[in-house]
């Protein structure tokens, strides 16, 4: 069969067209990272949801939190991610100041996050409901605290990428960088919406 | 044969297609502005519901207060990680499968062991309790 094809001179053809392979797999490869980062939050919302109740005598949730704040905070988090999302479609147009612009911004709205997060803890800590008063507030504080602590380096490699462009312009490597930024930040998001689901809102009920 | 060329040729075109998209990212900024606006409400409403004690019953208002976040995770894994089957040869998705078990299980087993071994403990009296380390 095949022999009469060759003869003819035609090429070849197959049922079964193989999916495109993209050159780099940077994106799956950090992907992967993401989720093993999110198995580290997974443990740390079971030792939450484990401890969240053992108040040692202690302050509870309800005495402790500020819901309004907890707000406050939610959106400053999701503004910076569709201001991140604006500096991408900024990015694929190639307009590179606009891109530093939405960037600046999404910098600047993940600060204000970070700021009212230390405010809150240095509040806490305070009030004499630091990580040591009760295993409820260990597990909080390790849990919000390695999210704020994420968000921190996420804020790092924001400023670091925005040097990057401003440098040398929105060439191929920066793009990359960019691309596994903004996945990280949308992460972060995420897992902002577990803690303020599961630690905040559930916690003061 | 000369009917399978054309069918080629599409599966080219489509070949095409694929790599020329994901050249150019992802998302529009309708679809960003989309999962802002439903993370917005999936946000607002949990936070009323807690805030103006709505409903009487904790569990209740539990149970919405998760279902919310549920859906709104994803939300943003869709509109905003623009998650799909196709994406990388559908190796993204299967990881991310993969991981929601390990995250189940890590979850629901810690909730059942440590649920059990409190209800094992030995009753403390509060003498008992006073003089604790």
């Amino acid at each position: 069969m095949s022999e009469t094809t060759v003869e003819t001179g035609e090429k070849p053809t197959f049922y079964l067209t193989e999916d495109h392979h993209p050159e780099n797999s940077t994106n799956l490869g950090f992907w992967l990272y993401l989720m093993s980062d999110c198995l580290i939050f997974a443990v740390l919302f079971a030792t939450h949801a484990v401890l969240g109740r053992n108040y040692a005598a202690g302050p509870s949730p309800a005495d402790l939190f500020d819901l309004p704040l907890v707000a406050v905070n939610t959106a400053m988090l999701l503004f910076s991610s569709i201001t991140y999302g604006f500096a991408m479609l900024q990015m694929e147009r190639n307009a590179k100041a606009e891109t530093l612009f939405w960037l600046g911004v999404t910098g600047i709205f993940g600060a204000i996050f970070l700021a009212l997060e230390l405010y809150e803890f240095y509040h806490l800590i305070h009030e004499g409901a630091g990580p040591t008063r009760s295993a409820f507030l260990s597990s909080f504080f390790t849990l919000v605290g390695t999210h704020g602590l994420h968000v921190t380096f996420g804020i790092i490699w924001l400023i670091t990428l925005m040097a990057q462009v401003s440098r040398h312009g929105l060439i191929p490597e920066n793009r990359r960088r960019l691309m596994c930024l903004s996945m990280f930040w949308h992460f972060l998001d995420v897992v902002w919406i577990g803690v303020f689901s599961f630690v905040y809102l559930m916690g003061v009920l | 044969m000369s009917s399978q060329a054309p069918a080629h040729e599409d599966a080219q075109e489509a070949h095409h297609g694929h790599s020329h998209g994901h050249e150019a990212g992802h998302g529009t900024f309708r679809s960003y502005v989309t999962g802002f606006i439903l993370s917005v409400i999936l946000t607002a409403i949990p936070f009323w519901l807690v805030m103006a004690g709505v409903f009487e019953s904790r569990l209740v208002t539990a149970a919405l207060v998760m279902g919310f976040g549920a859906i709104q995770i994803v939300v943003h894994m869709i509109y905003f990680l623009h998650m799909n089957t196709k994406s990388e040869g559908g190796w993204t998705m299967l990881a991310l499968i993969f991981t929601l078990l390990l995250v189940a299980i890590a979850l629901a087993g810690s909730l059942w062991v440590m649920h059990h071994l409190n209800v094992n403990m030995m009753p403390m009296s509060p003498e008992m309790m006073k003089n604790m380390p």
